[in-house]
């Protein structure tokens, strides 16, 4: 590297919007090498037929517009070119994109619900959607996908100068659905986005959450919980992008895991790029392995460019149920089984209250008490 | 009237034996004090007795009430009547201390108790222990300081009224003040006369407050002296140095 040239990131270079700029991936990519490809139904290599059928239907409170556009709508892709082959694949495919815009200073009373389901049948099915919160407005979304489907879909969340979004997502899929996701936030001037992902069902999900920054003064915050059952491969990959100066991030993400061959897989990518400085970021996940046979594997990847940063940092822990937490428990009378309970339940427990709708966290507290019990 | 038998008890750590033969009984009434010098076993004793995993008992006898515990799962033993107030209790995070409480009196009791009256229980039993009621929504142990995490161990034994409560070293880490407000809570808790207390203790000044009707000196493993409490004066005159070295 000569003098004069600025250090580059060595994670996420490519992204193109068209799909022959992606090979069909081997497996033994960085960004492929966690996923069994042969579980993904064609989504990667072109085969996948493309009559699958998911429907999306969205309800919005009185003020947000929503609508569905074609492919030639001048507000798709603005914010996120795809970054993998499989996110190619869904933006060369897909036939309608849902648009929702929050106009400028508006703060709708209720939240956004975008409900994604899966009629079944043989064939993938490709989507597309847009959210637009305009500046200084705020909203709620929350989206949740179920049934069954082979499903590979974008969505893009512009956050506008000073306007907040947050995002709740349910990945709550029957056991055969394979799900492959990229959400990108960007956020403009002092916007703020929040993010919680749940991730219960589908028989293979890989979602994407990733996070780009126009200008400083931004603030992520990307929460997740998932809870993964004998077979299952959750894989969650984020990717924070910090390339302009005093932003911030903060990622938690936390997991279960029980039964032969549930699989967690969670990527971790922080980059502060050189005109960065003064970003202030944390990345945090944490696996507990309930029984043998499961798997997690955690990598957190912070990749510094600049030497002026407020705060950085990485965490990640693997491990099953502490001991002496059952002990404790125990020995106040408590039986084995509502002891392990209660243990992953707090464990979880100290992220899903964060969800701010009420009824979507109960929801998913009971849905993990759900997991729990079988 | 309960009784607790340990007979002939045998305990080992990772192969190695720690506990060498330990016999002792506590009636409900009485208030048994065990001491001695640090690693003579008296912490092993007390988690043996509960069931911790860590601990292999090599041969011997554990009775409540002629049954013997050490078929018993741990919190079995504890829904038989056994308690064990420990020595460094655990952070639990994201597990409430209400919710905690309520468990293990539902597990305890075999039902769970009316809301409104063990809001009462709790209140009363947090106030007499002077805990601040706000630690009822906190996370179980979790950032307590080390009189706060002993008050509480108290306070679980006053709401789950065990027959027998074997308490380790509960006032190691408290200041007077503290020792003072835990000593009351296990005086209040023996004043029924129906239950026992195994009081294990480095120190004699926890004794000044809760007198024992036997004291018990460890070492190596085993019960080496027994006496009344005027053995406890005499330790406190004379220290463990003259059964540190029989042992040895």
């Amino acid at each position: 590297m000569g003098l004069n040239e600025k250090p580059l990131s060595t994670l996420h270079e490519k992204a193109s919007y068209d799909l022959a700029d992606f090979e069909v991936p081997t497996g033994r990519e960085e960004a492929w090498r966690f996923t069994p490809l042969s579980r993904l139904k064609g989504l990667h290599n072109g085969k996948a037929e493309p009559h699958g059928k998911v429907g999306a239907v969205a309800f919005a409170p009185e003020g947000v517009r929503v609508e569905t556009v074609g492919r030639d709508d001048e507000r798709i892709g603005k914010a996120y070119v795809p970054a993998d082959r499989v996110s190619a694949q869904a933006y060369a495919a897909f036939e309608e994109a849902l648009v929702v815009t929050v106009p400028k200073e508006a703060v709708p009373d209720e939240s956004v619900s975008i409900k994604v389901k899966g009629q079944g049948g043989d064939g993938a099915a490709y989507g597309h959607t847009v959210i637009v919160v305009e500046p200084l407005a705020q909203a709620t979304v929350v989206i949740e996908h179920e049934g069954s489907a082979v499903y590979a879909d974008n969505v893009e969340f512009v956050v506008g100068e000073g306007a907040t979004l947050k995002v709740v997502t349910l990945q709550e899929w029957d056991d055969d659905a394979v799900h492959v996701s990229h959400h990108h936030a960007q956020l403009a001037k002092d916007a703020t986005f929040k993010s919680f992902a749940v991730t219960l069902g589908g028989d293979l999900v890989r979602l994407s959450p990733s996070v780009s920054y126009t200008a400083p003064g931004g603030d992520a915050d990307l929460m997740g919980v998932y809870f993964v059952d004998a077979g299952q491969h959750l894989e969650h990959r984020l990717l924070v992008d910090h390339s302009q100066p005093n932003c911030k991030s903060n990622v938690d993400y936390r997991g279960a895991l029980q039964g032969e061959d549930a699989h967690a897989v969670w990527i971790g990518d922080v980059i502060i790029r050189v005109e960065a400085e003064g970003t202030d970021t944390y990345e945090l996940n944490r696996n507990l392995i309930l029984t043998d046979g499961a798997r997690a594997d955690s990598v957190p990847n912070l990749e510094i460019l600049t030497g002026e940063v407020a705060g950085a940092g990485h965490a990640s822990a693997s491990g099953r149920l502490d001991d002496e937490h059952l002990f404790y428990l125990q020995a106040r009378g408590i039986p084995h089984d509502e002891a392990r309970r209660l243990v992953v339940k707090g464990f979880l427990g100290q992220l899903i209250e964060k969800i701010e709708i009420e009824e979507i966290r109960e929801r998913v507290m009971n849905a993990v008490e759900a997991e729990l019990a079988r | 009237m309960s009784t607790l038998e340990i007979r002939e008890l045998h305990v080992a750590v990772e192969d190695k034996e720690i506990l060498r033969g330990v016999n002792l009984t506590v009636t409900a009434g009485q208030t048994h004090a065990i001491m001695g010098p640090n690693g003579s076993g008296k912490s092993t004793l007390a988690y043996a007795i509960a069931g911790h995993p860590k601990y292999t008992i090599t041969g011997g006898q554990v009775l409540l009430d002629g049954v013997d515990l050490l078929e018993m799962s741990v919190d079995e033993r504890a829904r038989a009547g056994l308690f064990l107030a420990m020595q460094y209790p655990v952070e639990v995070p994201g597990v409430s201390v209400s919710n905690f409480l309520r468990s293990a009196v539902t597990a305890v009791r075999g039902e769970a108790p009316k809301l409104r009256e063990f809001a009462k229980d709790l209140k009363n039993g947090m106030d007499a222990l002077s805990i601040d009621p706000a630690f009822a929504q906190r996370n179980l142990n979790e950032g307590f300081s080390g009189g706060e995490k002993k008050r509480h161990e108290i306070l679980q034994m006053e709401l789950l009224k065990p027959k027998i409560a074997v308490l380790d070293e509960t006032d190691s880490g408290l200041d007077v003040d503290a020792l003072r407000v835990v000593s009351e809570g296990i005086n209040r808790f023996r004043a029924s006369g129906e239950t026992g207390v195994l009081l294990i203790t480095h120190y004699t000044r926890i004794l000044r407050y809760v007198k024992p009707d036997f004291v018990h000196v460890f070492a190596g493993g085993r019960i080496v002296e027994e006496g009344g409490p005027e053995l406890a004066e005499k330790l406190e005159a004379e220290g463990y140095e003259q059964y540190t070295k029989a042992s040895a």
